[in-house]
């Protein structure tokens, strides 16, 4: 019985391999075959040559944002005949380095932390850039962008997206209504606050929940205020661990935002006090403004997103951000940004043909049209952008003017950028004092 | 979202490559199980046939070939093993007495930082309170619900609510036990069950997760929640195993249902209640998924396989994160030896 039972197996398997097998053939050849001819397929004459290739791309950006990024290149592949295989993660920051040790490496990624970049250059698995790629680089973005990916005069990537990081989200038509008016000097921002307090309104929202990063907003906080009280040269020195974590400086940075974020009168719209920030998730946040509950939210442009379905964001609409201002106009108007980096772990032709098309002004344009993206590639026409949020940030990474800082958690070691500081802002917004929680971090800064 | 077929061709082509490997593999084996003892009893039958013909003595079956066989059979298992256990083993070893990058050998520093660094302490501190409780109070649990519903009406119902939880993953499990414990402002609407019975007896709402060393506990009730069906089962397994003229005797001498409990039950089941409390106090030690889901390690509630996994792969400390693997392998093997040494005196008794 079981010699006939096992044997009935044996057929069963060996018909089920067979009819697999028929139909694994049936899926095989069918390669895109590049349309090189066509007009709309002149700009890309330069990436030509490669039909039939493939390039992996490997990223943090999913759902939505990845759904535009494969229709922002759909025409390059179109005409190229190349193949971009883009993966999102949310673990992208864990994932790309057990994946690059492991020999699985992607031929591309876009890595939004200089730090991280810099863990790559120094175990020799991130490939220069070409020549073509870095000729087009250099003519379309300043040096301080490529600054962040350029290790010992080599440049190691090339900055995609972008993202402007001071600003605070308002409510246009509630400032009206009120006849509450957008400050321009922080010490209007604390008036305005203290007025809106007395209404009887929370006039901040805040949240810093955001999963396994939770910890981030804060840092972004704390950055911004550092620009402002201590200047963008000791902000360089901050970030670069040319003044220690712990000095006066950060002390007094972290305090100041302290008056905002630690006031109990000031915080927590629709959320509850002071230790809900560290509970409420970034997305959720600010989503209280507009129902009256908090006046402001200090977020980065891309929070455009988070907005419930329906929102106007427009300068006259339900929500729109303003600059968040500067403390001392004499230091000038200082700018927190940041964004990602296209770097190449595989140094194959069709690899860089991808990467100097990223940086490309075709690409940017192509997609900035699709919405709600933004670069500070210098190719970049502004009328390509649909959201004014958007807009404005273009506006103000293409003056000559800003004083531009990449955000400095990102440039910081993992261990610190995306540990004790991100871990150091839980605990102090859990309430923990400002001296602790920098001599904490500070100690575990890698030697 | 639409779906297309064509899309997604080669992620078909991968399932379909997925498919055919294990038709490949299992249809192979089966043909070895079936195929190869089959020559080798027909061989057998041959040169039985033979001898009796021919009148010669018996032949003596030959063990050795045997071994060999069974060698085969053992070799696939043992490859997996090496590549799959042993190597990383010995690696990560290694790693964890060497720095950041895994370029330099650093000693026992890794180790010392793990002993010294305030936060670390307090996850290992964390482990031990999880590596004690979870087991016990599961194991309790899991204990009593199976005699108070051994052979009570509704048995399989009622026991069936409580496995349940075993059916959903940790993850899962954690989302939902979140929301248990979510929080609003004082006045506002509540959303989580736990501050809306709160809010209803006059208190006010409470940051549950935010409140160390309480946070820590209302983890551990996620766990509980979740093990307390495995223990219940395998227990109530073994009470219905006990041999019923041994209830009978003791019935017959009028015994108390808490004598029952102490002298009979108790006994009876005692190598089961081992391997429950040791597979947990495993589960326990290794627990990543309720911690990583409800708060990150964040507000003091971090444990070792959680902190491991920060150091090694998002902070890039190859060196720390292997030597708190190390630490927790170490940790479990006295336990598997306590397992191992059980099944072979059971065996042997």
């Amino acid at each position: 019985m079981a010699f006939a039972r096992s044997r009935q197996a044996l057929a069963i398997a060996g018909v089920l391999g067979l009819a697999l097998g028929a139909t694994a053939c049936g899926t095989g050849n069918d390669k895109k075959s590049g349309k090189a001819s066509s007009p709309e397929c002149a700009a890309y004459e330069k990436y030509q040559g490669h039909d039939g290739k493939k390039v992996t791309i490997y990223s943090s950006i999913r759902d939505i944002e990845a759904d535009r990024l494969a229709q922002s290149w759909k025409q390059f592949e179109d005409c190229t005949g190349i193949t971009i295989d883009h993966e999102g993660s949310g673990e992208f920051e864990a994932q790309l380095g057990v994946r690059v040790d492991g020999g699985n490496a992607p031929d591309l990624a876009f890595i939004p932390q200089p730090g991280l970049l810099k863990r790559f250059v120094d175990s020799g698995k991130i490939k220069t850039v070409g020549a073509d790629t870095k000729a087009l680089a250099e003519q379309n973005f300043t040096p301080d962008w490529l600054k962040y990916s350029t290790v010992d005069g080599k440049l190691y990537g090339v900055p995609l997206g972008s993202n402007v990081k001071s600003y605070v989200w308002y409510s246009p038509k509630t400032f009206k209504e009120k006849g509450w008016t957008v400050p321009t000097t922080w010490d209007e921002l604390i008036a305005l606050s203290d007025k809106i307090a007395a209404s009887g309104t929370k006039p901040w929202c805040a949240g810093i929940e955001s999963g396994d990063a939770t910890g981030w907003p804060a840092t972004d906080w704390i950055e911004d205020v550092m620009l402002r009280t201590a200047g963008p040269e000791v902000y360089d020195q901050w970030t670069t661990h040319g003044i220690p974590f712990n000095d006066p400086k950060v002390a007094d940075a972290v305090n100041k935002a302290g008056t905002i974020l630690k006031n109990e009168k000031y915080v927590n719209g629709g959320f509850g006090g002071v230790k809900s920030i560290a509970t409420t998730s970034f997305q959720e946040a600010g989503t209280p403004i507009t129902a009256g509950k908090c006046a402001m939210h200090r977020q980065a442009s891309f929070y455009a997103n988070q907005w419930p379905q329906g929102t106007k964001v427009a300068e006259d609409g339900d929500v729109f951000a303003f600059y968040f201002p500067a403390i001392d106009p004499a230091k000038g108007k200082p700018v927190l940004g940041a964004g990602e980096f296209v770097s190449a772990f595989a140094d194959r032709p069709e690899v860089q043909a991808v990467q100097t098309y990223l940086a490309s002004g075709e690409y940017v344009n192509s997609r900035a049209k699709i919405g709600d993206w933004l670069s500070a590639n210098k190719k970049l026409d502004i009328n390509n952008v649909p959201n004014p949020v958007d807009k404005l940030s273009v506006q103000i990474l293409q003056d000559p003017k800003t004083v531009f800082r990449f955000d400095g958690s990102d440039l910081m070691p993992a261990a610190v950028g995306a540990g004790t500081f991100w871990k150091g802002m839980v605990d102090w917004i859990n309430g923990k004092d400002t001296a602790t929680v920098l001599n904490g971090i500070e100690s575990s800064w890698p030697k | 979202m639409e779906f297309d077929f064509a899309e997604e061709q080669p992620k078909f082509l991968m399932l379909m490559y997925g498919l055919i490997a294990f038709v490949a593999v299992v249809g192979g084996l089966l043909l070895l199980l079936d195929v190869v003892p089959a020559w080798f009893a027909r061989r057998r039958e041959a040169q039985l046939i033979a001898a009796s013909a021919s009148g010669a003595p018996l032949p003596r079956r030959r063990k050795q070939r045997e071994g060999l066989f069974a060698l085969f059979f053992l070799l696939p298992t043992l490859l997996l093993l090496t590549v799959g256990l042993v190597v990383p083993a010995i690696r990560t070893t290694l790693l964890s007495f060497m720095d950041d990058g895994s370029n330099n050998w650093v000693g026992l520093r890794n180790y010392g930082w793990m002993f010294s660094e305030g936060s670390i302490v307090r996850v290992l501190i964390n482990t031990l309170i999880w590596v004690i409780l979870v087991p016990l109070v599961a194991t309790s649990f899991g204990l009593i619900y199976a005699v108070l519903v051994d052979k009570a009406r509704l048995e399989a119902i009622a026991k069936s609510l409580i496995f349940l939880p075993m059916a959903i993953s940790f993850v899962g499990a954690t989302i939902i036990w979140k929301f248990v414990y979510a929080y609003r402002g004082d006045g506002q609407e509540q959303i989580g069950l736990l501050n809306q019975f709160v809010v209803s007896l006059g208190g006010e709402p409470k940051q549950w997760l935010l409140e160390s060393p309480l946070n820590t506990f209302l983890l551990i009730v996620i766990m509980i929640w979740i093990q307390a069906g495995f223990a219940m089962v395998v227990l109530s397994a073994a009470i219905k195993a006990i041999p019923a003229d041994i209830v009978e005797a003791a019935r017959l001498d009028g015994v108390s249902p808490w004598q029952m409990f102490w002298q009979i039950t108790m006994p009876s089941i005692r190598p089961a209640l081992i391997v429950v409390v040791v597979t947990l106090s495993i589960a326990t030690l290794k627990v990543f998924d309720i911690v990583r889901t409800a708060t990150n390690g964040n507000y003091d509630t971090s444990v070792i396989a959680n902190e491991m996994y920060n150091q090694a792969f998002r902070y890039g400390k190859n060196g720390q994160g292997s030597a708190l693997a190390v630490f927790l392998f170490v940790l479990v093997i006295p336990i598997v030896i306590y397992q191992i040494r059980n099944l072979r005196q059971q065996r042997e008794g």
